[in-house]
């Protein structure tokens, strides 16, 4: 029984760490490389959501296979990722870069208002519900309990493709390495010619585009309506802290740690449960003001 | 508006000071707060599109004995400060007759006590805490549906009548005050009602939580009898299919009092044998008013503007405008024909008898009205692309309250178990 | 020139106002209380440090003065406040010890982070604080006088605008004291201070305690008018709300709290009541315009008005970012 359980709390902190990975890594790449607190982040996560239900919907609706879902939700997400985000950085944020990081963070909340408003506009309150997906994909059964696949096989796969890809991405290509470049050290980029500006441009939509790819991919798991930005956003800011801003390896592990402590919570203190992401985020900034991972910037003299 | 005030001003200084028939007014004016946005507004919305569409056909017949009605709306979702600065506005500059108020049962805390001070009518049209008139009196306060002690006890009592055979049970509620509350009572009577049931799991997921795979693991771990969850809105709807995906509901019997505003979208997600009920005797096909009139009308009005079913807080709001409309009825009467003032329309809810949809209400000396309760078991059939409700039970709301002045909890701890045979219930099956 | 001339017209004004006209006072009394918040954030940003979770300090000030209240048979106005400022100076001492080592963003997460939590706590524990119902605070005497509403209303307004004015010229002295200075440099050149013997960190302490006491004030005033203390009090959007009132006014002067505060609570107001609907997106879109083409605030843009081309303290800010600055010429130069 005991070992069940054991077995159980890391599988569940894993189904939820990995969603919570996929929304907090655009978050922690779009601060690391701009040093800008996204707190629309979470209404990129609603609006992926809603592009990928209302699609799934129409799908249900003309009669063709869910399976078509897949390839859609990275439709819905890159067209949310790209479309609002890129007007989002073009018009707004880019006049307000040489502001200070409070009021870039003021602005992005002021978006995340608006947004929120527009989707209820959009969509209206009702919640909306595609779980075909998670249907199709059926359940497996481990130490005796049904888990549905997508949950504990799929976006756990997802979250790690997205890792590995990213960091190859940033690595590997010369997209990647301009963004690197511009993040470790803007004024030598921008002096041998980089476009600052472009990259800002490219690493702002990649980011919003993971947001709502994770809306997309929980809107069959969960009852996308009003307001689920708001506590996604948060718990995406408790991640990034907890890692260390920036660091997107060091995201994952957080995620997973604050994924098991909820799940441990639940099993074990079930009162402790919705505190657990910023008791965790409290203690590793007490001991560890950067993060985990995160690296002491230089003090200017 | 104002100059109609302004009017009415002049002529109260140019009367003596004494009671006089007051001249009909132009308007009768109605503040409504609901919730636009935030999660609650699945309950909002649609609070507001009855009460919008009840207007309408109100004024086609020629309003209030003759006065048309006129809506203003303050959004709950705005936050409590906005929201009372709005309910003074409403009160204090615009001159509102009556403020339907609330949907959230901390705005209706919140706002009695400023109502009572402001002597404005007011309706708690939504809300269910039962502590309202428990830990206060009030004059101006009135709720026109029942509370939670009632629509916990129901379920509970359909459960002991018809399931009785269980040992174990878990709870998974919203962690904000109606999840704590609704679970408090429904726990104490069940300990009172049947000692013997062991309590295996109490979770509280927080409001709004999208993922429940921990708690769902857990459970399927320890195996409850009984699952009770009073959720609402999208958290219930992602629970139930959660559960539904992981064969939760293979091996243990759920209770959801308050699924009859997810049936229709649910659909085929929620299976046949789940214990539900509305808060109160809501239900487009209410047994004993199905193939009435006014019933098929309101559904078909409603399904024609939302293009859904009616769910309870459209009910609830039919029964605040029923109340009101027979409160002025009443006060007209009271007044030999001559329209009302708001202390003789405040008088005429007292002791109260009126009807939304379901069964009769009485407004009780505590102004707590009493309502009947449905509750039934989910079975789908053909020509509904959704469960309807079927062994149905309805519940005469006196029988599950506890006397005027009495605490309800202290009340159901004097219960014992031969309560469950004492309250009788009509019982009706789901017909084509 | 605000502090001479300005402030003392519109306290005038604030003082006569609800002796001519009705309707203004609940919303005004709001409106100072709120204010008070909104100062202690200016205060911090003078030493460039910003806060998303002063909303604990402000729910720390009104569950006491609720707690205090219901404790005391009748209740007294007087202590609760009294309690209230004692409690959140406790608070903001015991949470500033921690925050103070931070700056910047992990300033701002760390405060997020211990409100959050003081957040979840208010909510679960139900049997003390009433939950996410809230707390219902009975209307206290005031100085051993029990009140009807509409007199005790009268009084709270006096008062949240007699201390909203103490507070005011209280943080004006204090950043005009050597202390202040101080703290103006921490946000220039921090490593200058060590070198002249002072303690940065203690500098922002003191700071950090006056915008706690600040914030707890003003959460007792409006949870006393309120009759009511809520989790939300302590929920981020708040504290959000906050540092956005104090942009909006102008944080180059502690005038832009008042005037911060009373713009946002009427377009808030406006917004509820004649576009329903899309409050939030009218409210996000004004804030937006300000913070674009008016960053040195509504203080500012009346100095603008009075033909004071002072240079602005926002959009001129000590980057700290040179690059940044190349950037905006390169796009100059364009």
């Amino acid at each position: 029984m005991s070992l069940q359980i054991l077995v159980l709390t890391v599988l569940d902190g894993i189904a939820y760490g990995s969603l919570v990975f996929l929304v907090a890594v655009g978050l922690t790449l779009v601060f690391g490389v701009m040093r800008i607190l996204n707190v629309a982040h979470g209404s990129f996560y609603a609006l992926g959501a809603y592009a990928a239900a209302s699609l799934g919907l129409v799908l249900s609706a003309w009669g063709i296979s869910a399976w078509f879902a897949y390839p859609l939700f990275i439709v819905a997400a890159v067209a949310v990722g790209v479309s609002v985000g890129g007007l989002m950085e073009r018009f707004i944020l880019r006049r307000i870069y040489v502001r200070e990081e409070y009021l870039q963070l003021l602005v992005t909340f002021a978006i995340f208002m608006i947004l929120d408003n527009v989707q209820r506009l959009v969509w209206g309150v009702q919640p909306y519900f595609y779980t075909e997906p998670l249907s199709l994909m059926g359940n497996v059964t481990i130490v005796g309990i049904p888990y549905t696949a997508y949950q504990i096989i799929f976006l756990p796969l997802v979250a790690l493709f997205i890792l590995f890809g990213l960091r190859w991405f940033l690595r590997k290509t010369l997209a990647g390495s301009l963004i690197v470049a511009v993040t470790e050290d803007r004024e030598a980029a921008t002096a041998i010619g980089i476009n600052a500006r472009k990259v800002f441009f490219l690493t702002f939509i990649i980011g919003t585009t993971l947001a709502s790819l994770g809306g997309a991919l929980d809107s069959p798991t969960t009852s996308v309506l009003p307001g689920m930005g708001a506590d996604m956003i948060v718990l995406s800011f408790a991640v990034a802290a907890t890692a260390g801003l920036g660091q997107i390896g060091g995201a994952a592990i957080a995620a997973l740690l604050i994924g098991l402590g909820r799940s441990s919570a639940v099993f074990f203190m079930p009162e402790l449960e919705v505190v657990v992401p910023y008791l965790i985020m409290v203690i590793v900034l007490l001991f560890r003001p950067e993060g985990l991972f995160g690296k002491t910037t230089a003090r200017k003299i | 508006m104002k100059s109609v005030s302004i009017a009415a001003l002049g002529l109260a200084a140019l009367l003596p000071f004494q009671a006089v028939a007051q001249d009909k007014p132009e308007e009768i004016n109605i503040g409504i707060t609901t919730f636009t946005s935030g999660p609650a507004s699945v309950f909002g919305v649609p609070g507001q599109e009855a009460a919008r569409m009840l207007a309408e056909n109100l004024n086609e017949a020629g309003g209030i004995q003759g006065v048309p009605v006129s809506l203003s709306f303050i959004d709950e979702g705005a936050g409590a400060e906005t929201l009372t600065t709005e309910y003074r506005r409403l009160v204090q500059d615009e001159n509102v007759d009556v403020m339907f108020a609330s949907i959230s049962s901390g705005n209706c805390i919140n706002i009695a006590p400023l109502a009572e001070d402001l002597e404005m009518l007011n309706i708690l049209w939504d809300c269910g805490t039962q502590r309202i008139f428990e830990e206060a009196d009030y004059r101006y306060n009135f709720r026109t549906q029942a509370n939670a002690t009632p629509e916990m006890l129901a379920p509970l009592l359909y459960l002991l009548k018809n399931n009785p055979d269980f040992e174990t049970i878990a709870v998974v509620n919203q962690d904000y005050a109606w999840g704590r509350d609704s679970w408090e009572l429904f726990s104490t009577a069940l300990k009172q009602l049947k000692p013997d049931v062991e309590v295996v799991g109490e979770f509280f997921p927080s409001f709004g939580a999208s993922d429940y795979s921990a708690e769902i693991s857990r459970l399927l771990a320890t195996q409850p009898d009984v699952i009770l969850s009073t959720s609402w809105g999208g958290d219930l709807d992602t629970f139930v299919r959660q559960a539904n995906q992981r064969g939760l509901f293979n091996n243990s019997q759920f209770v959801l009092p308050l699924v009859e505003s997810s049936l229709e979208r649910l659909g085929s997600d929620l299976p046949d044998g789940v214990i539900v009920g509305g808060r109160g005797d809501h239900y487009f096909l209410h047994p004993e008013y199905k193939d009435g009139e006014e019933l098929q009308d309101f559904v078909a009005q409603y399904r024609e503007r939302t293009g859904d079913y009616p769910i309870y807080p459209a009910f609830h709001m039919a029964q605040a405008f029923a109340a009101l409309e027979a409160a002025y009825d009443k006060a007209i009467e009271a007044n030999d024909g001559a329209w009302p003032d708001r202390e003789q329309l405040v008088d005429a809810m007292e002791g109260l008898e009126y009807r939304g949809h379901g069964r009769p209400l009485t407004i009780r000396e505590d102004n707590q009205a009493i309502e009947a309760q449905l509750i039934g078991t989910t079975k789908h059939v053909d020509g509904y692309d959704f469960p309807i409700i079927d062994n149905m039970m309805i519940f005469d709301g006196a029988d599950l309250m506890p006397p005027v002045g009495e605490n309800s909890i202290e009340w159901i701890e004097t219960l014992d178990e031969s309560f469950v045979e004492e309250v009788s219930a009509d019982e009706y099956q789901h017909e084509e | 020139m605000l502090m001479r001339i300005v402030l003392p017209v519109v306290v005038l004004i604030a003082i006569v106002l609800p002796l001519v006209t009705s309707g203004w006072d609940a919303f005004l009394t709001l409106v100072w209380a709120k204010a008070l918040p909104v100062l202690g954030i200016i205060l911090l940003l003078q030493a460039g440090q910003v806060s998303f979770g002063h909303a604990m300090f402000f729910a720390t000030g009104a569950y006491t003065a609720g707690f205090v209240i219901r404790a005391i048979p009748g209740g007294e106005i007087v202590i609760a406040l009294a309690a209230a400022i004692g409690a959140s100076v406790v608070a903001g001492l015991l949470v500033g010890v921690f925050v103070v080592r931070y700056r910047y963003i992990f300033f701002a997460m760390f405060n997020l982070a211990f409100s959050m939590v003081f957040f979840s706590l208010l909510e679960k524990f139900i049997h003390i604080t009433g939950g996410s119902d809230g707390l219902s605070i009975p209307r206290p005497e005031v100085l051993g006088q029990a009140m009807e509403r509409s007199e005790y209303e009268f009084v709270l307004y006096y008062l949240a605008l007699a201390l909203l004015v103490i507070c005011l010229y209280g943080v004006h002295r204090f950043l005009d004291s050597p202390l202040g200075h101080t703290l103006k440099a921490i946000k220039t050149n921090e490593t200058r201070i060590e070198y002249l013997g002072l303690s940065p960190r203690r500098v922002l302490l003191i700071a950090y305690i006056i915008s706690a006491f600040l914030a707890g004030l003003g959460g007792a005033l409006v949870a006393v008018f309120q009759g009511i203390a809520t989790p939300e009090y302590a929920y981020w959007v708040r504290s959000g709300e906050f540092v956005f009132v104090a942009i909006l006014g102008g944080t180059g002067n502690v005038f832009g709290a008042l005037a911060g505060s009373f713009v946002f609570e009427y377009i808030r107001v406006t917004a509820t009541a004649y576009v329903g609907d899309t409050w939030q997106l009218t409210l996000g879109l004004v804030l937006l315009v300000i913070i674009l083409f008016a960053p040195s605030g509504l203080v500012g843009v009346i100095n603008d008005i009075r033909g004071y081309l002072k240079k602005d303290p926002v959009a001129s800010g000590h980057n700290k970012r040179p690059a940044g600055k190349t950037e905006k010429q390169r796009g100059e130069e364009q």
